[in-house]
């Protein structure tokens, strides 16, 4: 390649000379208004802690998810149901539950360690404070309401859809993504969304494949 | 008779002198340059960045104002408002003083730009205010020629004084650079401007457009495409633009010389970068494609001065595109090779070129055989350039042996 062809391949970039653009916008473009793109089904964003059907709380109060948090933000005390007037079906609960949002990385890992699937992540990232106060979530501020939906705070931006999909998705298969257990529903109910579906394409209950023929095992391991 | 040497060739100023109309119409025009620079600069900035998203398959500024037109106002407008930080150990005075250094010569440059007027007839560039006729251009003094080299070779005090003044260690390297650089490069720049003023047999910038009225007579061609190549590689040298931008390397000084710049001490420096390239911009166009002169001879209906300046702005944009295309295109030169280039190169190039052409000249004024004198000054300047590389191949081959090469 001679030096000068270093000038062809930047000008036939040019949209005249049927270059691309890579760019997303994020606000949906100029012209799109107040709207923002779609967001990825399987974004990390705010958490909430979730709710059984019949209005428990799922939080028992382990302190898994501050134990595996990295960046330390999540801090848990668990205290005993009172017998009379239970919080949590077990026998312990979340009595305090605080999120730092300020320090969050939103990895997930609470999620992944959570074992009554208490905590999820909604796609809400869109949050801003103007104090520390308003950046740490307590349990007030994290426990849904009694129709299931994340409390919304008068500093987030909240989009249709940012709460539909709870990161509940991430049960569809077995922690190893063994195929077997694809489209079995392997979760808990939830407040106002009852049992939620299995993820779209992961197949249908009973057209399962062996374990190990699968077209997708052989390279992804 | 000329009255006034600064106004050497404007017929407005040969007239006497009064309040109003002359020194009103003066006033207009240098106000109406500054305009017209500034809205350029401005317009460059969002030019640029636009060009160079497009050939990095972006999008670029879209969101203030149409296509993003309003983006270099709204930084520029956050510039003023931000906080105007001076390092402890910075020469406080020195340090204020830069920016303005780098900023004024730019503009003094654009001075002397004829920017439009017709070239039809009689009217020679000339356009008529308030029955007066006078130059599209602020001044024209008999001296344009060097009043350009001198800011080019101003506008380095700037930058170096930012460097010097900052009190920190990759703003001075920056501003040694940038010095060296520009020694380097000024030869070269000043030897092939040389050659154009040769050719044009004048210093003033409005005379050397005027002889300039048609593509043969364009000095691009006139004086045979060298010095023009020359001019534009150390042209960009000049104002440290890639691939020459080592001066603010960002992977190896930071920012360079204006490292420690904030606010609006910033924004002058970056204006003034922006202002450097339309003007040099703007100079090749005066020097190598005759300004506002169509290409032939070709005066069509409708105002004159209208013509010049749509001929002006044309060819401005081909070299406002081009640098950007160099930017966008061209990786920066490692800083021996830059040196190389210039001392190496072009400045022995831009010189034997400078000899040829006189050497034609004077050939054709004594009456010689052009022919002749042009094979025979040609295979001299050929012996020259072999004994020349002859003497760098030794000259490196000895410090090989001394171990001192790189």
């Amino acid at each position: 390649m001679g030096w000068w062809q270093g000038f062809l391949v930047t000008a036939r970039q040019s949209r005249v000379f049927g270059g691309q653009r890579v760019t997303t916008e994020y606000s949906a473009g100029k012209y799109a208004g107040d709207a923002k793109i779609a967001k990825p089904e399987r974004l990390h964003g705010r958490h909430v802690l979730n709710r059984y059907e019949d209005g428990m709380e799922k939080c028992i109060g382990c302190e898994l998810c501050a134990g595996v948090c990295p960046a330390r933000c999540i801090y848990v005390r668990g205290a005993d149901n009172p017998p009379d007037e239970p919080v949590s079906p077990g026998e312990r609960y979340g009595y305090v539950y605080e999120i730092n949002f300020l320090r969050c990385i939103h990895c997930d890992l609470c999620v992944e360690a959570c074992p009554t699937e208490a905590i999820t992540e909604s796609k809400l990232f869109e949050f801003s404070f103007t104090n520390r106060e308003d950046a740490i979530y307590t349990k007030a501020e994290l426990v849904v309401d009694d129709e299931g939906r994340p409390r919304q705070l008068p500093w987030e931006d909240w989009r249709p859809g940012d709460d539909a999909n709870t990161s509940g998705w991430m049960r569809a298969t077995a922690p190893a993504g063994s195929a077997e257990f694809e489209g079995r529903v392997a979760w808990s109910g939830e407040l106002g969304y009852g049992v939620r579906a299995p993820e779209p394409g992961q197949g249908q209950p009973g057209q399962d494949q062996p374990a190990g023929t699968g077209p997708d095992e052989t390279g992804a391991g | 008779m000329r009255p006034l040497l600064l106004a050497a060739g404007d017929p407005l100023l040969e007239e006497p002198v009064t309040l109003f109309p002359i020194v009103a119409i003066v006033l207009v025009k240098v106000v109406v340059a500054f305009a017209v620079l500034l809205v350029a600069v401005l317009f460059m900035v969002w030019f640029e960045r636009k060009v160079i998203a497009g050939m990095q398959n972006r999008v670029g500024p879209n969101v203030a104002g149409p296509w993003g037109l309003l983006q270099t106002l709204a930084d520029g407008i956050k510039s003023f408002f931000k906080e105007d930080s001076i390092p402890e150990r910075a020469d406080r005075f020195v340090f204020k003083l830069a920016p303005y250094l780098s900023l004024v010569p730019a503009f003094l440059t654009f001075t002397v730009i004829p920017l439009g007027g017709s070239f039809a007839g009689t009217s020679d560039g000339t356009i008529s205010l308030f029955g007066h006729r006078t130059f599209l251009q602020v001044a024209d003094p008999p001296i344009g020629v060097l009043l350009v080299l001198a800011m080019s070779s101003i506008a380095v005090y700037g930058v170096m004084l930012a460097g010097w003044s900052s009190g920190s260690k990759y703003p001075l390297l920056g501003a040694v650079r940038a010095s060296a650089q520009m020694v380097s490069y000024e030869a070269a720049l000043g030897l092939s401007v040389v050659t154009v003023v040769f050719v044009s047999r004048s210093l003033s910038t409005h005379d050397i457009v005027a002889v300039q009225d048609r593509l043969a007579s364009w000095n691009l061609v006139a004086t045979g495409f060298v010095p023009f190549l020359i001019f534009i590689v150390a042209a960009t040298a000049e104002l440290n633009r890639p691939p020459f931008d080592l001066v603010e390397a960002e992977q190896e000084l930071v920012g360079g010389f204006h490292t420690e710049y904030a606010g609006i001490r910033f924004a002058m420096f970056y204006l003034s970068e922006f202002m450097n390239t339309v003007t040099m911009s703007a100079i090749i166009v005066t020097l190598f494609l005759g300004g506002p002169q169509p290409p032939f001879h070709w005066h069509p209906a409708g105002p004159g001065w209208l013509w010049g300046l749509f001929w002006f702005v044309a060819k401005l944009f081909v070299f406002l595109y081009m640098y950007v295309w160099f930017r966008a295109t061209l990786p920066r030169f490692r800083y021996d090779h830059l040196m190389d280039l210039g001392w190496k190169v072009l400045i022995p190039l831009s010189f034997g070129w400078l000899l040829l052409i006189a050497t034609l000249r004077i050939a054709r004024d004594q009456g010689w055989n052009q022919a002749l004198t042009a094979v025979v000054a040609a295979a001299i300047l050929a012996a020259c350039w072999g004994l020349f590389s002859l003497a760098l191949r030794v000259a490196s081959r000895h410090r090989r042996l001394e171990g001192t090469a790189f």
